[in-house]
């Protein structure tokens, strides 16, 4: 047999037109997940990638391998199913604020904690695009839209202090532009065994245009945004001359200038992705106080749900012995006319 | 007659039929010795059939008539298809037990009762000014007071169990009385104490005294004129090999069974809900078969899993109560659109909303054949007693595998908890119906159909070359790409319909149970009212009324020779534990001028019932 050819990002483009709006932040997605996917050793058939609704959702008919654009919410359900089925298989979830925060929130929920070897990619715009704009779960207070015309009043939730409190075992944060970083955050999400959670933050063009240009913009970048990287101590701005220090007095971080108050490089924290009350912590900073922490927030890997399953079964079958419909038919009490 | 009354009357103590109650507070324990009485009688021979009734709470306050937990059991000599109109004997632990049952006892038959239980609290509790036991209130029936509890903690004594636990050994004492009084054998009861209390044989052993306790006292106490040991000759049964059996246990097996001979593994994926939950227990338990259970979080989640599920190449099911089903319909729907095999079993109760969750109703069959958003078109099976659940569950899961389609099929509270003696079938004897998945990428379409069935290709995941997405949106008729096309639509909309309506050319044609093909009147049902209906028209049969007995079990789509079959009949009567759902599907597919005759108590139709619904139409039709 010959050697199997090296596939290419063209490989796993399909036929069908992209039906995004022009400029959308899912077309970055889609070409780095096109030209992530032949690194990663995993055959062609063996991935599937399931949706809810929503536009993140229409992720899978671009995709050339299986794909399930399934209903409103319940990719993680959908999936869950398949990966019960079939453990070999590489199962990728793409949704959005609205499909896995909203509607689907409880199944968001249960995948993370159950850890379902999945790959969660959660494409965060603040808004709903498919149905014109209405606000989200993530939307910030004020946010104005078709059904908010004044500005919403309910308080957002953040995906992934979201996720850390689930249960989640690995989450991570990018930006949809961010190609190089993106690329890098998947990859350690899918090597991850266990359900990966990574929120992309993602430019809607259309109904909530440049709500993260602060974090994403080069000349501001720098003071607005903190690269995690484990192990490191967490500094940011220009030379990085900033950095975080926790604050042992009231068990908070706050932002400190290196060379002034006598702050050194010493008294910044070190990244730490196993500790998951510095997660928490960090899952929680946004601007205009704090940069937004951008990489792996947490990683700390637990058995997967459907390995133990399986392992689970293995075990009664070496007990009960070979399986037979006409034993388990005369099983109990049985008696003779 | 009762049949105590019959024993005096006859001077003889054979008996072709007997009814037992066995009443008492939701923690006394009346289900297991239900389920003990079950067993020994179908162990001596008896034909029999089972009512579990028990309610909602869990351990409702001691003595609350609204806590009664009852398990009724209907023996005999001839075939026995319900579990009986009338009680001959009611056991009643205390007063609740009494009062709440006392209307279904036959006047002269017995009362078995704990005196001790008659307290002054438990009295009032359940809304007797005065000890029944005593004033003369009784003397239509047959009673036999007895000071149970006090017995029980007595013979226990030697055990050491506390107060607590030798008072809960009263149920076993009583089953042992009635053991004695229909010549059933302890051993069995006696073996499976031994077994369940293994660790704990003090309890197995207090439990054992107990009913061998309540047997001698049988032998050695002076009872009442007329009560003695009742002899219930053996029914004349088909020769083989047989079990008890109850809906849940059935169907589960049939699952099984299906998975084998569709050469599939299951998935099987559900959340909790009476009284559909015992499904998931006995599935859970055999492991050693190809069927992975899954606890979801929701009904929503289960039934998605299970589509996963089958999208990925194990056939998925689901299984849920009314509520429940409702929550899962919009993924039933893209099941439909996608066209990927799905079983969704519905054990129905008593609704609308929680309704009556423990008890029985067949009101969700508008929502199997019509409860969707869109065209949704699809096969719906029901089950017409527990041992039925077996061969339907294996017909649900065929339907399903071969033409792609969500199949429905339809249990019930009553049939899922009620138990029957099985003739164990040979599964050997069943033939398999093999899936095949498409494996050739040469000329691969998602959309490509089977053209005699209209099944869509399954092509599974980890099949190379295949690799194809799916979805809800409306697919192209040919590449299976996204279609906003309106020819398309209605094109894939008639194709959809097409496949389910052409399943009615792959089901048996509609038979007669009982009676002429046809003739002056029908009776047609479907589910649990089985039993009923085939006594109700045996007996008209036998008074040589003109009368037949039809049951459905595809319900959707129905037999092709339905229609003909029944204009053949002057009267069609459906009798139906809903407010008429049968009804409006065969008058507006046939334009059959149906009677409907509707139950909707939470409780199974009794034989008279129907008995007198039949005479009645014979009479306003002369």
């Amino acid at each position: 047999m010959n050697a199997p050819i090296k596939l290419t990002a063209k490989d796993y483009a399909t036929d069908q037109e992209v039906r995004w709006c022009p400029g959308c932040g899912d077309y970055a997605i889609l070409k780095a997940i096109q030209k992530l996917m032949p690194e990663l050793d995993v055959p062609k058939e063996n991935s599937v990638f399931v949706s809810g609704i929503g536009c993140s959702s229409r992720f899978p008919y671009y995709m050339n391998t299986f794909g399930f654009h399934t209903i409103h919410g319940r990719a993680p359900s959908v999936a869950t199913g398949v990966k019960l089925a079939n453990p070999e298989l590489d199962v990728w979830v793409v949704t959005g604020d609205g499909d896995g925060l909203s509607i689907g929130g409880n199944h968001m929920m249960h995948a993370l904690r159950r850890n379902v070897d999945l790959n969660i990619l959660l494409f965060n715009n603040e808004i709903y695009g498919l149905t014109k704009g209405q606000y989200s779960p993530t939307s910030q207070v004020g946010t104005k839209s078709p059904s908010t015309p004044d500005g919403s009043v309910d308080l957002p939730l953040t995906p992934c202090t979201f996720a850390i409190g689930a249960g989640a075992r690995f989450v991570a944060r990018s930006i949809d532009t961010e190609m190089k970083h993106l690329t890098s955050q998947l990859t350690k999400a899918h090597a991850h065994k266990g359900a990966s959670f990574v929120e992309i933050l993602q430019n809607c063009p259309v109904y909530n245009d440049g709500i993260f240009d602060h974090v994403k913009d080069k000349k501001t970048s720098a003071d607005t945004r903190l690269v995690l990287e484990n192990g490191k101590p967490m500094l940011f701005g220009t030379d990085n001359s900033k950095g975080l220090r926790l604050n042992t007095a009231n068990l908070t971080l706050e932002v400190v200038t290196l060379g002034e108050e006598g702050v050194t490089e010493s008294d910044i924290m070190v990244h730490d992705e196993t500790n998951k009350v510095l997660a928490q912590m960090l899952s929680e900073l946004k601007s205009p106080d704090y940069p937004l922490p951008v990489g792996v927030i947490y990683q700390a890997p637990a058995p997967a749900y459907v390995t133990d399953v399986y392992n689970q079964r293995i075990k009664v079958r070496e007990a009960k012995g070979a399986a037979d419909v006409n034993a388990l038919l005369q099983s109990g009490h049985t008696w003779t006319v | 007659m009762s049949a105590v009354e019959q024993v005096q009357e006859q001077g003889s103590n054979i008996l072709t039929d007997v009814v037992v109650r066995f009443a008492g507070d939701s923690g006394d324990g009346m289900q297991l010795t239900g389920n003990n009485f079950t067993e020994a009688t179908a162990i001596y021979g008896n034909d029999l059939a089972t009512f579990p009734d028990f309610p909602a709470e869990i351990r409702a306050p001691a003595g609350a008539t609204f806590g009664v937990s009852a398990f009724q059991i209907y023996f005999g000599s001839e075939d026995v298809t319900t579990a009986g109109d009338d009680v001959d004997v009611l056991v009643a632990m205390n007063p609740a037990a009494l009062i709440t049952n006392l209307k279904e006892l036959v006047p002269g038959g017995l009362i078995i009762a704990d005196a001790d239980a008659f307290t002054a609290k438990n009295l009032a509790r359940a809304g007797y000014k005065d000890n029944p036991l005593e004033d003369g209130s009784l003397d239509a029936y047959r009673l036999i007071s007895i000071d149970i509890t006090k017995r029980v903690i007595d013979t226990v004594k030697p055990h050491g169990l506390s107060h607590k636990f030798a008072v809960r050994c009263k149920n076993m004492w009583t089953l042992g009385l009635t053991m004695w009084l229909f010549d059933r054998s302890r051993d069995a009861a006696i073996d499976g104490l031994r077994t369940k209390f293994a660790k704990a044989p003090d309890i197995a052993e207090a439990n054992v005294a107990a009913i061998n306790a309540g047997h001698a006292y049988g032998e050695t106490a002076e009872l009442p004129t007329g009560v003695e040991v009742y002899k219930v000759p053996r029914a004349s049964v088909e020769p083989g090999l047989y079990r008890n059996t109850t809906g849940t246990e059935a169907l589960a097996y049939g699952i099984i069974a299906g998975g084998q001979l569709a050469e599939l593994p299951i998935v099987f994926a559900s959340y909790p809900i009476t009284p559909a939950s015992g499904l998931l227990h006995s599935l859970s338990s055999q492991k050693q078969f190809e069927v992975m259970t899954f606890q979801a979080e929701d009904e929503i989640a289960a039934v998605c899993a299970a589509i996963g599920a089958s999208f990925a190449g194990s056939l998925g099911v689901t299984s849920s109560s009314g509520p429940g089903i409702s929550l899962k319909a919009e993924a039933i729907s893209l099941a439909c659109a996608t066209e990927l095999p799905l079983l969704i079993v519905n054990t129905q109760r008593g609704g609308p909303s929680t309704g009556l969750p423990t008890k029985t109703e067949q009101s969700d069959l508008n929502q199997s054949i019509f409860g969707r958003h869109g065209d949704t078109a699809l096969p719906v099976i029901s089950a017409s007693t527990s041992v039925d659940c077996f061969d339907v569950a294996i017909e649900a899961v065929r339907i399903a595998t071969k033409y792609r389609t969500p199949v429905i099929l339809l249990s019930d509270g009553y049939m899922a908890n009620a138990s029957e003696p099985w003739h164990v079938p040979d599964f050997n004897s069943y033939e398999p119906f093999p899936v095949t998945f498409e494996t050739n990428p040469e000329g691969f379409s998602p959309a490509k159909r089977d053209p005699e069935t209209l099944a869509r290709v399954w092509a599974k995941p980890g099949t190379p070359g295949m690799e194809h997405r799916i979805g809800g949106i409306e697919k192209d008729y040919v590449s299976g790409d996204i279609s906003y096309d309106s020819d398309n639509h209605q094109k894939m909309t008639d194709i959809r319909k097409a496949k389910i309506d052409g399943i009615a050319n792959d089901i048996p044609d509609q038979e007669v149970v009982l009676g002429n093909t046809k003739g002056k009147l029908a009776v047609v049902g479907w589910g649990s009212t089985f039993g009923a209906i085939h006594q109700a028209v045996k007996r008209g049969l036998a008074e040589g009324l003109d009368v037949a007995h039809i049951h459905i079990r595809h319900m959707w789509p129905m037999p092709s020779n339905l229609e003909a079959l029944l204009s053949g009949y002057e009267n069609v009567l459906i009798p139906e534990m809903n407010t008429g759902q049968l009804i409006k599907i065969i008058r507006a597919e046939f334009l059959i001028d149906a009677k409907g005759l509707n139950k909707i108590s939470g409780q199974p139709f009794k034989i008279r019932e129907i008995e007198s619904a039949i005479k009645e139409q014979l009479e306003s039709s002369k």
